[in-house]
């Protein structure tokens, strides 16, 4: 009896207490392979340079035989198909070529990061065509992920392209690009509920609007007014100047009078009433106005921002000729001013003002599609920034707007 | 010796179950491969390429490409520059959480308790919304809370709000929002821990002349403890990583940690940042669940 009690209790206390080391020990050790492990596996996680060079990334072309073109484009960027003798039906009578056409671009930070690592690697993206706003097709451009454009192949582009869009600093000679629509970033407010306003400066401190503005949440649609308030000029500026504008905003952030940084949503709150003048885009403002004519559009006293989202062929694109084929279509004055009559922005295409006549002459005289001399004079773009600046000036740009 | 003897004769009877209990053994590690597969694949690679990102050198781009020099102080730029949202976040999501916690432990209590055959439906409609997208939910707010809308007009009417008085673009539409949007994860872990207590229990409180609020206190509350622990979990650690509430119901000085570690992936492509910032959420996250899991006494539940 007495015997045999103490030997089970010795025997599992002695056992835990062994394994209980073991496993600690095992933990450890455990532990430590996993951190040395982790150490080792780190490093491998870095990343290449994305640069390309087009000219290897080039895919062979099968426009001959495959009849098709591949497109991407913004949503509500083109006349719909139901529409009788709409531009893509035309485009596919005069040249049989089917037409894909998707409107999958939302907002180029977020199209560039649905195409990064394919066109990163040089891997095809399933396109032939991308729109996208100047300073993205700048950055796709020279980081060579799109390929150049045969000059004989678009006559129409060269001869019919509108002079203020010709000559931009990254892409001179139209190798690369072809704008497709134009517009204007200006100063919009709703007549019912506030006085008029005629500079974005008012929109940062004028006490009556404070909570009821919002401003647009691309950094270079908004610092190029910022800029041009705090006076320097967006297309050449300082740093110091560049401090003294996000400055100037940072206080209008923190003191409540910017109620949001927006995309297209500052329609609805517009209308809405939540907001009583913003930032905003041409084209945006005059589809509202058939509904609300209290909304109306200013060029402010800073004056406008002039941009385009442009057309370029992604590496690997298997049907460049046909892609060709849609931008020379698209150049031609009477196919872009159906386009123009449908989507209200401003037509980049010499002689469409004309070929409006006869399809709206409501919409001849809108200078918002057809902006005269005077107006353009009086625009302005942001200017090419190189990698690093683009990162130290968005990081700035998140740093104000993320509160 | 004799027990051994005893057990031999099913075992000669039968020759295979040792065989068969062997090959199970084996089918068990067969049968968690594809689930570990899954793990390594979808959790273990992209938690080191998280971790990897959040220590690359500040310097990189996607034109240079990116290194990982164990850039340390990756950390301490976001945590200076950001520690205003990264805290905001937690604020609001703990606010939003005990909100969450209020009203559905009345909902979830109602339900189990006192809802009869409306019980089912009940549930439904907890359910319900989520049949329509988060992104409309939380769009529709934006039309309840309006400047022009009556819940502004009858909160300035009775001079809870001044003239100009505006519940859009302040933190109280973003909490609000954050309540709205997480309530059901709340009420139904709550409604399964309290529908399983045996209401003789409360009966027997009663009998021994507890209060009723006694008896809450002492009975239901502690019995329904892993609902109430679970369902703050479920509520706090999206809540406090949500972004879209603070987007459009706030204003930028609403900002909440979530949207800036968009904002830093998607447009300023900082990605060292980003990582940082999300490797910080996630840390302070874990941290806290475990001490609360501790706090509580809950630990079987992880």
């Amino acid at each position: 009896m007495t015997g045999t009690r103490p030997r089970p209790r010795t025997g599992p206390s002695a056992a835990r207490g062994g394994l209980a080391t073991r496993r600690t020990v095992l933990r450890g050790l455990g532990g430590l392979a996993v951190a040395g492990a982790s150490v080792g596996v780190l490093p491998l996680f870095g990343q290449n340079g994305a640069q390309q060079d087009p000219a290897e990334c080039a895919a062979p072309d099968r426009s001959g035989d495959d009849r098709l073109v591949v497109v991407s484009n913004w949503p509500g960027y083109i006349d719909p198909r139901r529409d009788e003798g709409n531009t893509r039906d035309l485009f596919e009578e005069r040249t049989g070529v089917t037409v894909r056409y998707t409107d999958d671009i939302n907002d180029n930070a977020e199209f560039y990061g649905k195409v990064r690592n394919q066109l990163g690697s040089c891997e095809p993206v399933g396109r032939d065509l991308m729109m996208l706003t100047d300073w993205m097709a700048a950055r796709m451009i020279s980081l060579g992920w799109t390929q150049p454009l045969d000059r004989k192949a678009v006559p129409n582009l060269h001869a019919n392209l509108i002079e203020p869009l010709r000559g931009v600093a990254w892409d001179p000679d139209l190798q690369f690009h072809a704008p497709w629509q134009t517009g204007l970033t200006g100063v919009a407010y709703n007549a019912a509920k506030t006085g008029e306003i005629g500079s974005f400066s008012e929109l940062l401190d004028n006490p009556d609007l404070a909570g009821r503005v919002t401003l647009l949440s691309e950094m270079r649609d908004t610092m190029a007014f910022a800029l041009k308030v705090v006076g320097a000029d967006p297309e050449d500026f300082t740093q110091d100047q560049w401090g003294d504008a996000i400055d100037r905003l940072r206080k209008a952030v923190s003191d409540g009078q910017v109620r949001a940084f927006t995309g297209n949503e500052y329609l609805q709150d517009l209308a809405a009433g939540n907001i009583v003048a913003c930032e905003a885009w041409s084209g945006d403002i005059i589809q509202l106005q058939f509904e609300n004519p209290d909304i109306k559009f200013v060029a402010p006293e800073e004056g406008l921002a002039l941009w385009s989202d442009n057309m370029l062929v992604p590496n690997g694109a298997e049907h460049q000729a046909n892609a060709e084929a849609w931008i020379d279509h698209f150049y031609d004055p009477a196919v872009a001013a159906r386009l123009a009559a449908w989507v209200n922005y401003i037509c980049p295409v010499e002689g469409a003002r004309e070929e409006m006549e006869k399809l709206d002459p409501s919409l001849v005289d809108n200078d918002l599609i057809f902006p005269d001399a005077e107006m353009l004079a009086q625009t302005f773009a942001f200017m090419p920034l190189d990698d690093r600046q683009a990162m130290a000036y968005e990081r700035d740009w998140s740093d104000v707007t993320g509160g | 010796m004799t027990s051994t003897a005893g057990v031999a004769p099913p075992l000669e009877a039968a020759p295979l179950p040792p065989d068969t209990g062997r090959r199970r053994g084996r089918t068990g590690y067969l049968l968690l491969l594809p689930g570990l597969l899954w793990l390594v694949l979808f959790f273990v690679v992209p938690f080191y390429s998280l971790v990897a990102t959040s220590l690359y050198d500040p310097a990189g781009s996607d034109f240079r490409g990116y290194e990982m020099t164990w850039a340390v102080g990756n950390y301490v730029d976001a945590l200076g520059e950001y520690w205003r949202p990264l805290l905001r976040s937690l604020w609001y999501g703990a606010i939003a959480t005990l909100f969450c916690l209020v009203l559905g432990y009345v909902l979830a209590y109602a339900i189990a308790f006192k809802a009869g055959r409306w019980k089912n439906l009940m549930l439904v409609l907890v359910v319900a919304p989520f049949f329509t997208s988060f992104l409309v939910r939380t769009l529709s707010w934006k039309l309840i809370l309006a400047d022009d809308g009556w819940v502004v007009g009858t909160l300035q009417f009775l001079q809870v709000l001044g003239d100009d008085g505006r519940l859009l673009a302040t933190p109280v539409a973003v909490v609000a929002g954050l309540t709205y949007n997480f309530l059901p994860f709340m009420v139904l872990p709550l409604y399964a821990s309290l529908d399983k207590i045996d209401p003789r229990l409360v009966e027997a409180s009663s009998d021994l002349y507890a209060h009723p609020a006694v008896g809450f206190f002492k009975v239901t509350w502690p019995l329904s403890l892993p609902g109430v622990v679970s369902g703050t979990l479920l509520t706090f650690i999206p809540a406090s990583g949500d972004y879209i509430n603070a987007e459009l119901l706030g204003s930028p000085n609403q900002r909440m940690v979530g949207g800036v570690i968009q904002s830093l992936f998607t447009d300023a492509n900082d990605y060292p940042a980003a990582a940082a910032l999300s490797m910080v959420l996630m840390m302070l996250i874990v941290v806290m669940v475990l001490v609360y899991v501790r706090r509580a006494g809950t630990e079987d539940l992880l």
